[in-house]
């Protein structure tokens, strides 16, 4: 076999069939007020922002080595500051989302000057403080309701859509939309020059540096980044509950550690594993909620059995036995006659 | 007067969370475990502490006697049962398992104990008090502060006087030549692990004396102890009580100018130090 026979691509047979089901699947999404009950278009759309929020988490520890356990802050963030758009600036909820994400990102860009003054375990427990930070001080806002939280006024509910299902599908659809916006962001972003050098930082810091790599913007812009649409997603998060209080909005267990659980128990480093992980967190969720507190014990067993069996998750199992990349981010030598990966 | 009742109200304070702290800094110094269910270990100490009280019907500082060896042995088993193998380079796997740990000794100790708040009662020890000119300061703090003081104290004696300390530090520099050397490392990290737990019992039976606690509260005791921790040094016992009690003053002294400010002071504090000084005052070791 010579080596005109050989060309290095970034596609594979099975990332152009998961891109056309992709396709597909998405239609099927969009249409879903069409075909789903409310219950489960709340569900869904549950899913798609957990989703979200794991394939930003995944960017920050998998991809550029940042494990914050302090992302709540933007969630919470996000929640508090689509509440204030629209309660005192007036914006409609849907105009509000962008607002909330210049605010997000502005509001990282200090918090960043000084956490990764931090390194390792230090700057994971650096975040979750900032995190405290955050709550302590948005309950001392009276105006949004202090220690025991706001509703969202009617008001506002109302002037979303007319009817409470187009508010519904409305809602459903901005939860769709941000989740997909998320995936194809962190995809192209991986794709990039950026990407690379993320990789690159991964991989071997001191190598990266080496090779000319600035180091701490890269992950500064990541830090931002993520920042900016973890607010977003917190937005919708708590468009959809209504009501925010600093205790649910900035919980670290519902925004962080589960978020962690679903990444690590999917794969983390990859694309795919959040997608794995949330499904499979959904999965166990539904069947086994009415257990009560039974099912976060079951939740941190399979956290913890899937670290320590197989650390790179569901995903990682699926990849190593089949050679499978449903989203082309690694490159492979295929030879024009065979075409089959090496 | 009332700032120099706050500031020693919030030496004494210090106490507490030295006593939260020395668990994560003996574990943090010698095996770089980042313990996220530290906090959680806290509060299920302060339950033991209930269960015991009321089952054999004695005094809570009493009951400490058979808390802390049941929290040692958990301490053992717990490191060597499932922490060693997360161990490592990588930050991410002992955080996740801990994180795991959290939730699971949360969740366990809601279905037992349910989520009402609970206390340990100490009877007369709760309100007495000494008298100091026109200063009257409570003897339960006053006696926390001295057992913080005491254990640091025999902490670092431990260290630097004996052969466990001496493992403890040859495994903390460096685990493949102490293991050359005919240390097991998975032994020592099981010591220190119980050793750890075993402090964390008497924190938790002092936080249970001095306040309500609920299954949910692990996370912010996890966080004043960990600020301690950082802004003490990393492998300085004695920098921990200095962090513990920076922490604490900070929190007095806030809650003294806005009841609401108490623990955003403390937060606040801890952030302008690592703003100057992200290693902390007096660190020993490197992170």
């Amino acid at each position: 076999m010579s080596i005109e026979n050989m060309h290095v691509t970034r596609r594979s047979k099975a990332s152009l069939i998961a891109s056309f089901a992709a396709v597909i699947i998405l239609v099927i999404l969009i249409s879903a007020p069409l075909w789903a009950g409310r219950a489960d278009m709340r569900l869904m759309a549950e899913l798609f922002l957990y989703l979200s929020l794991a394939t930003l988490w995944n960017l920050m520890a998998g991809y550029a080595g940042l494990v914050s356990v302090g992302q709540q802050a933007y969630v919470g963030f996000g929640g508090y500051m689509l509440f204030s758009l629209t309660m005192f600036a007036g914006l409609s909820p849907v105009v509000a989302l962008i607002g909330v994400a210049i605010l997000g990102g502005l509001v990282s860009i200090p918090i960043a000057a000084l956490v990764f003054r931090l390194h390792g375990a230090y700057f994971a427990i650096g975040t979750w403080v900032i995190a405290e930070v955050f709550r302590l001080t948005f309950a001392q806002v009276s105006s949004l309701g202090g220690g025991s939280g706001t509703s969202l006024p009617i008001s506002i509910i109302k002037s979303m859509a007319d009817g409470r299902a187009a508010r519904e599908s409305l809602s459903y659809w901005l939860a769709l939309g941000v989740m997909v916006a998320v995936i194809l962001a962190v995809y192209l972003f991986l794709r990039s020059r950026k990407g690379l050098a993320l990789s690159a930082i991964r991989d071997n810091e001191l190598a990266a540096s080496s090779l000319g790599i600035n180091i701490w913007r890269t992950k500064f812009l990541v830090y931002v980044i993520t920042a900016a649409l973890t607010s977003v997603v917190g937005a919708l998060i708590f468009l959809q509950k209504l009501r925010i209080s600093p205790d649910a909005a900035f919980s670290v267990n519902d925004w962080t550690a589960f978020v962690i659980f679903i990444v690590v128990i999917g794969g983390i480093g990859t694309l795919e594993g959040p997608i794995i992980g949330t499904l499979v967190y959904f999965l166990m969720r539904e069947t086994l909620a009415d257990l009560g507190t039974t099912y976060l014990i079951a939740l941190g067993v399979v956290a913890i059995v899937i670290m320590l069996k197989a650390p790179k998750g569901l995903w990682g199992i699926i990849r190593d036995r089949w050679d499978l990349q449903l989203f082309p981010l690694g490159y492979r030598v295929q030879t024009t006659q065979s075409k089959k990966g090496s | 007067m009332d700032w120099i009742n706050a500031l020693i109200q919030g030496i004494l304070l210090g106490g507490l969370y030295a006593l939260f702290a020395a668990g994560l800094s003996l574990i943090f110094g010698v095996m770089r475990l980042v313990n996220i269910a530290h906090g959680d270990l806290i509060v299920l100490a302060a339950y033991l502490g209930l269960s015991v009280t009321i089952m054999l019907g004695i005094h809570p500082l009493l009951a400490m006697f058979a808390v802390v060896p049941m929290m040692a042995a958990i301490g053992y088993v717990l490191q060597r049962g499932i922490l060693n193998k997360t161990l490592g380079d990588d930050l991410l796997p002992p955080l996740l398992v801990t994180f795991g740990l959290s939730v699971i000794i949360q969740n366990v100790l809601l279905e037992v104990y349910s989520a009402d708040p609970q206390k340990l009662d100490a009877g007369t020890l709760e309100i007495a008090s000494i008298s100091v000119g026109d200063l009257s300061i409570g003897v339960l703090p006053l006696l926390t502060f001295g057992i913080a003081v005491a254990i640091i104290a025999s902490l670092h004696w431990m260290f630097y006087h004996t052969s466990l300390g001496r493992s403890f530090r040859a495994v903390s520099d460096n685990q493949d030549i102490a293991q050359l050397m005919g240390l097991n490392r998975r032994h020592i990290f099981g010591l220190a692990m119980a050793l750890a737990l075993a402090v964390t019992a008497v924190a938790g039976v002092m936080l249970g004396v001095r306040t309500n606690f609920d299954p949910s509260i692990g996370g912010a005791r996890l966080i004043f102890g960990f600020e301690a921790v950082i802004i003490g040094g990393l492998g300085n016992l004695w920098g921990t009580l200095v962090g513990g009690i920076i922490l604490g003053v900070a929190q007095t002294l806030g809650a003294q100018i806005n009841p609401g400010w108490q623990l955003l002071a403390g937060h606040i504090t801890f952030l302008c130090i690592i703003a100057f000084k992200p290693r902390g005052f007096f660190p020993r070791v490197s992170g």
